[in-house]
């Protein structure tokens, strides 16, 4: 007999290989039960960092606007208004007020790690017959690559932006018919005009922004839209991107400026996260209570089976917190196990889903992320929850009388 | 001179007490076991011979009356006291062998040392062979409990009810399962371990053979002892 373990442990240990088929079947409803949670968990880590991964690649962390224009309502007299009614302004193109300066400012910001001013604005680009209205953004090319992978998302030609070139993408492209080193006609609201070279083809996975997305050096742009000097936006780039928010909360209080994080102009998305936690906790809880259940359930029977036991074991001197151990343990035991094994199956049918979902370009469906603290906190939580379902059997076998255990 | 190691005083012991079922099985038992000795405890069936080999071993309590062991009274004793009590002063031979089935049979007769001292050593290992030995079962000595015979089972609870070096075995019926032939070899292993000085023995039996063997008969009839 092992001379390291205490009595309790050897004693579970027996009366669970001596109940195998009573362990084998438990086991298996926790392990499935563990299996659901983890596969869940990790899908939902998986969907999470894409999810991340696609917003803050395509995306400024914080994008600095000039602030709304509000109308004030025009006093006729002390107190009494003219029209209770307020039209909204339309909303001009503007520059961002000083934005050197706050530019600057943002720049010495401790988190933030990049900076880029942009001039956009909607544009026409003909060529031949055909012409399209686009949205033209007009970036600092060596900053904004940091901001918006470009040249992750070129298919066709290269991430070149000198004042002659245009960046466009592929739907656009193919719809006025122009190829990588012809020219276009940009002419913009104003009704300046520009010719440009194409120097690449952008696809972002999305017919919309392939459609409209254009994209010219700041200078041009500044020129097209009469703006020169000026800038539309400054994206902002931080190196924890949870405290994006608290930055552009900072930038829009210390200058005239309004500042949107990625947190907040992708709300949708964070309630639709909030949503599938709080599901994923539901689940989990259930899932929890379920796998109790089953183990107490066992348990008890257990009590019952070996109540003759129990009492020999009283009748020779053992104590009741003993007889508790042995039935704690065993529950601790069972959901440790249970969940190891429910954690090697929930991956491994990760891994197997993984490879099998593929998007329609074969690029995989969500990335694999296989945490091991999710497997640390699956095992410690079913375990606590298997001591605690064994509360009760363990009970229950400490008052059992030894008197009617060993006559019955 | 004799050494007391248990005394029982005007003991009653009543079941479904405050029950219109209420039932005194045991009517004022005066009764004191000695060092050394080696009682038959016999009567008719339900006349409560189990009930007091329950008393006296600690596993059940008195209803009035008093029980001492060596000289001490139980009764004011909780229950992790008299756990201990029982655990370092009785062994319990039962009339069904009442082996722990998942547990061989050294390990069996480990197990009063093991809750006691929490955990096995070499020591344990030894002694519960050499006890086996004794029972002549050094053979079996690894075979889980099921895998041996009535006699060797009932051999191995001998040997369980002495791993602790008790001062009383109490046996309830110990050969009453058994063919004349083992009820012999395991009647007579209990004379060999009292006659070496070691236990004082009250054994249960319907046997009158085997109680004539024994050096003193105690009977009990309709819950009172007819001496
Ligand atoms: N838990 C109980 N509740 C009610 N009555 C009981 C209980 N236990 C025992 N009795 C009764 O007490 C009496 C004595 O029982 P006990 O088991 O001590 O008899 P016994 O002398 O050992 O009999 P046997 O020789 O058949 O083993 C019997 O009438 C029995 O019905
Ligand atoms: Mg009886």
């Amino acid at each position: 007999m092992n001379r390291i373990a205490p009595i309790a442990w050897i004693m579970a240990l027996r009366f669970l290989k001596d109940g195998r088929l009573q362990t084998l079947f438990i086991l298996g409803g926790i392990a499935i039960g563990v299996a659901v949670i983890v596969f869940m968990s990790a899908m939902l880590a998986g969907l999470e960092q894409n999810f991340l991964r696609r917003v803050l690649t395509s995306q400024a962390h914080i994008q600095i606007l000039p602030p709304d224009q509000v109308a004030r309502p025009l006093p006729s007299a002390a107190g009494v208004f003219a029209d209770q009614i307020i039209q909204r302004p339309s909303q001009r193109i503007r520059s961002v007020d000083q934005w050197q300066k706050v530019m600057d400012a943002a720049r010495s910001m401790e988190d933030v790690a990049v900076v880029s001013p942009n001039a956009s604005g909607s544009a026409l680009l003909t060529r031949g017959e055909a012409s399209r209205s686009v949205s033209m953004t007009g970036v600092v090319p060596e900053t904004y690559f940091l901001v918006v992978r470009l040249p992750d998302y070129l298919v066709e030609g290269q991430p070149r932006l000198s004042s002659e070139d245009i960046l466009i993408g592929t739907d656009l492209a193919r719809d006025i018919g122009a190829v990588v080193g012809g020219k276009v006609n940009v002419t913009a609201a104003s009704g300046a005009r520009r010719t440009l070279t194409i120097t690449g083809l952008l696809d972002f996975g999305n017919k919309g922004a392939n459609m409209r997305a254009a994209f010219v050096a700041l200078r041009t742009a500044q020129s097209l839209i009469g703006m020169v000097g000026g800038i539309t936006s400054i994206d902002v780039t931080v190196r924890d991107i949870y405290t994006a928010e608290t930055i552009a909360r900072r930038i829009a209080a210390e200058h005239p400026v309004q500042a949107d994080s990625w947190i907040k102009t992708n709300a949708q998305f964070f309630s639709a996260m909030r949503a599938q936690i709080a599901t994923n906790t539901l689940i989990r809880v259930f899932v929890g209570l379920s796998v109790a259940f089953g183990i107490a359930a066992v348990l008890i029977v257990s009590v019952i089976q070996r109540s003759k036991d129990i009492g020999i074991l009283r009748a020779m001197g053992a104590r009741r917190g003993q007889l508790m151990q042995v039935f704690l343990i065993q529950g601790g035991l069972l959901g440790f196990a249970g969940s190891l094994i429910g954690a090697a199956m929930g991956l491994g049918a990760l891994v197997y889903w993984h490879s099998l979902a593929r998007q329609a370009d074969g690029k995989e469906l969500f990335p694999l992320v296989l945490d091991p603290t999710l497997v640390a906190s699956a095992a410690v939580m079913a375990t606590i929850v298997g001591v605690l379902a064994a509360a009760m059997p363990a009970v229950r076998a400490a008052r059992l009388d030894p008197v009617v255990a060993i006559r019955g | 001179m004799t050494e007391e190691i248990i005394r029982l005083e005007a003991v009653t012991k009543s079941y479904n007490i405050g029950m219109t079922s209420e039932i005194e099985v045991l009517h004022g038992i005066d009764l004191t076991i000695n060092r050394g000795d080696f009682v038959a405890l016999m009567g008719p069936s339900g006349s409560g011979k189990s009930t007091l080999l329950n008393i006296i071993g600690l596993l059940d309590k008195p209803t009035s009356g008093r029980l001492a062991i060596h000289g001490q009274d139980t009764g004011t004793l909780d229950d992790a006291a008299v756990t201990r009590l029982r655990g370092h002063t009785i062994g319990f031979v039962f009339q069904y062998h009442m082996l722990i089935s998942a547990l061989t049979a050294a390990e069996n007769v480990m197990m009063p040392i093991l809750v006691d001292k929490g955990r096995s050593n070499a020591a344990i290992e030894a002694k519960a062979r050499s006890l086996l030995d004794q029972v002549g079962l050094s053979a079996v000595a690894d075979n889980l409990a099921p895998n041996m015979s009535g006699g060797q089972q009932q051999r191995v609870a001998i040997a369980r009810a002495l791993a602790m070096d008790p001062d009383l075995v109490l046996a309830d019926e110990p050969t009453g399962n058994l063919d004349s032939k083992s009820a012999d070899d395991v009647f007579e292993l209990m004379r060999r371990v009292n006659a070496r000085g070691g236990a004082s023995f009250l054994i249960v039996t319907h046997n009158l053979a085997l109680a004539q063997r024994c050096d003193r008969i105690v009977e009990v009839v309709d819950g009172r002892l007819k001496a």
